[in-house]
């Protein structure tokens, strides 16, 4: 059964990333921030520092389990704020009709002309870097998928009997939409802002690379991957560990993804892997 | 045929101007000036009449409306601005970079599309082979490999330690310059076009027509070259055009990584700069290549395929 493989690889590593966040005070060997120690700058891999450390002499390792907490709360929370923008505008677009959709195809058409990473980049150099600028940067990029799912799937559901029902019934719109098409709709959303937290950290990572995102000293893979670029000669080892930790937090994502819609939706099942 | 093509391209331009509109919008609300950042040392404040003369020469001291009017009416004369660090015009600036840009694009979609397609393909043909294992395990995880990380690697063993290869730059423009970052960003679309390739042939083979090409007595072969590979080349095709409207977006972190001249990194810098004009021209222009570039893509897909124009 390959369908339940995905599953359960991406459920592995997106569980072992959440673990490694969740306990990173209890994990680390070191504050990832204070315990610098010139004196035990670019060490490579041994007992005490099992990643080596940078050119400020701290742990890579301890750096990597904190860097999680950061990359889990782009991914969640962007995501989050993505699917309630996608959700809210695709499901009443496709319910009310009339204007309103052409206004949000409209509006959707546009968002899909700009490519994310450059709509996140106009984003943070108008509200600067931080965590919270990149929090809104990336739920303000990828909504627009969301929205043509949820669009599409909620105007299939709309001519049912169940819905027409409850309208008969004199429910008010908003209840119709929360308690009779959300819950039906939840499926592909939820394989999107999975998906879409992949995509997020990845967005994260480089935004932080290019300076715009995390700033120094705080423990974010993709800045972690600007610092290693200046010495990668000396000290591979700072590039490395970092990378493998986004790739492997990506993967765990987009199996998750993956999987969840071969169980979901198995109309869409993609053939093997 | 050709009421398509004019419909489509009309398309694009209301999707043009409000793109345009937006990106407006979005930094006339930027906090701190170009003329702050520039004059202040973050510890006094600026003195207040130098800041009032420097608004007053980038034309900053109009209210908003205003500038909107005289934005819209440069725009609709190809005019970008001009920037505020190095007072020329936009499009020049752009111009200067665009062909680094257009090269590396070309160049990671060679790469891709020379890999991809072949090995989707085989992996279609053979599926559940180690080669089809390989290439969807190689697939999945080219789709969740940071691309400048991999750049990293490759330059560190490379460029760094085998020496065969420069580092970064774009050096004399000769190929050698163009390699590395041209790999690393055609990974991603490497990745996603094995997979979209395999996925499309494995369709094309179980349709009727192939079945019929087998029983008329074709070998293998033949089926093959006259009826799997016509087909499946219509979603090829449509995949590489989509794909390269998408890699400019991509590029921005890898020109910067290998300090490439294209109008990725020229992006960055200004952001980091705050030369708000130079923001705005190249992110406009970045849409409207990916627009030009999907509505080719349509106009090409309705030439292959003529039930796409009935719609």
């Amino acid at each position: 059964m390959k369908l339940g493989f995905n599953l359960i690889l991406g459920g592995a590593l997106t569980a072992l990333v959440i673990l490694a966040g969740l306990l990173a005070p209890w994990l680390a060997h070191f504050d990832p921030v204070l315990d610098a120690d010139l004196m035990s700058a670019e060490l490579p891999p041994d007992s005490t520092f099992w990643f080596g450390t940078d050119a400020q002499g701290r742990d890579v390792y301890s750096r990597i389990l904190y860097g999680a907490q950061i990359s889990l709360t782009v991914g969640i929370v962007s995501q989050i704020i993505n699917t309630i923008i996608g959700v809210a505008l695709g499901m009443s677009a496709a319910y009310w009709g009339g204007w309103w959709d052409d206004l949000v195809n409209g509006l959707t058409n546009v968002m899909l002309a700009i490519p994310s990473l450059i709509f996140a980049l106009a984003v943070m150099a108008v509200l600067g870097p931080g965590l919270v600028s990149l929090l809104i940067a990336l739920g303000l990029t990828n909504w627009s998928w969301t929205c043509r799912i949820a669009r599409s799937s909620t105007l299939s559901l709309k001519s049912l009997g169940y819905v027409q029902a409850a309208q008969t019934l004199g429910y008010s719109d908003p209840r119709i939409m929360f308690t009779q098409i959300l819950p039906n709709i939840m499926g592909p959303v939820l394989v999107m802002a999975t998906l879409g937290m992949g995509s997020a950290v990845l967005s994260e990572a480089a935004l932080s690379f290019l300076g715009l995102g995390i700033q120094p000293p705080f423990p974010s893979w993709g800045s972690m991957l600007t610092d290693a670029r200046q010495m990668i000669q000396i000290a591979p080892w700072t590039a490395i560990f970092p990378g493998m930790a986004i790739f492997f937090a990506v993967l765990g994502f987009n199996l998750l993804g993956d999987g969840l819609r071969d169980m979901l939706d198995p109309h869409m099942r993609t053939r093997k892997l | 045929m050709l009421r398509f093509t004019i419909r489509r391209v009309l398309q694009i331009i209301p999707t043009i101007v409000v793109v345009a509109l937006l990106i407006f919008v979005i930094f006339s609300v930027v906090p701190g000036s170009f003329a702050t950042s520039l004059l202040s040392d973050g510890k006094t404040t600026p003195d207040p009449q130098l800041m009032a003369r420097l608004n007053e020469q980038l034309g900053l001291d109009k209210p908003v409306h205003q500038r909107f009017i005289t934005y819209v009416g440069d725009l609709a004369q190809l005019d970008l601005g001009t920037s505020f660090r190095t007072r020329r015009p936009v499009l020049e600036l752009i111009n200067e970079r665009i062909w680094a840009s257009l090269q590396l694009a070309v160049a990671a979609m060679i790469f891709a599309v020379v890999v991809a397609v072949p090995l989707g393909f085989l992996a279609a043909l053979r599926p559940g082979s180690i080669l089809d294992t390989v290439t969807m395990v190689g697939a999945v995880s080219g789709l969740s490999l940071p691309q400048f990380w991999l750049g990293l690697l490759l330059m560190y063993v490379f460029a760094l330690q085998l020496n065969w290869l420069p580092s970064f730059g774009y050096g004399d423009g000769s190929l050698r310059n163009l390699i590395l970052p041209a790999i690393t960003l055609g990974v991603t679309p490497l990745a996603l076009l094995a997979r979209t390739t395999r996925a499309g042939v494995l369709d094309v083979l179980n349709g009727d027509f192939v079945r019929t090409a087998h029983a008329k007595g074709l070998s293998e072969a033949q089926v093959v070259r006259r009826h799997v590979a016509r087909n499946a080349l219509v979603l090829i095709i449509t995949t590489v055009g989509l794909l390269f409207g998408s890699l400019i977006g991509q590029a921005v972190v890898i020109e910067k990584l290998f300090a490439w001249p294209g109008i990725g990194s020229l992006l960055v810098d200004s952001v980091a700069m705050r030369d708000i004009p130079v923001v705005q021209g190249t992110i406009l222009v970045i849409v409207v290549w990916f627009l030009v570039i999907n509505t080719a893509v349509d106009i090409v897909y309705a030439l292959v395929d003529p039930r796409i124009k009935q719609e």
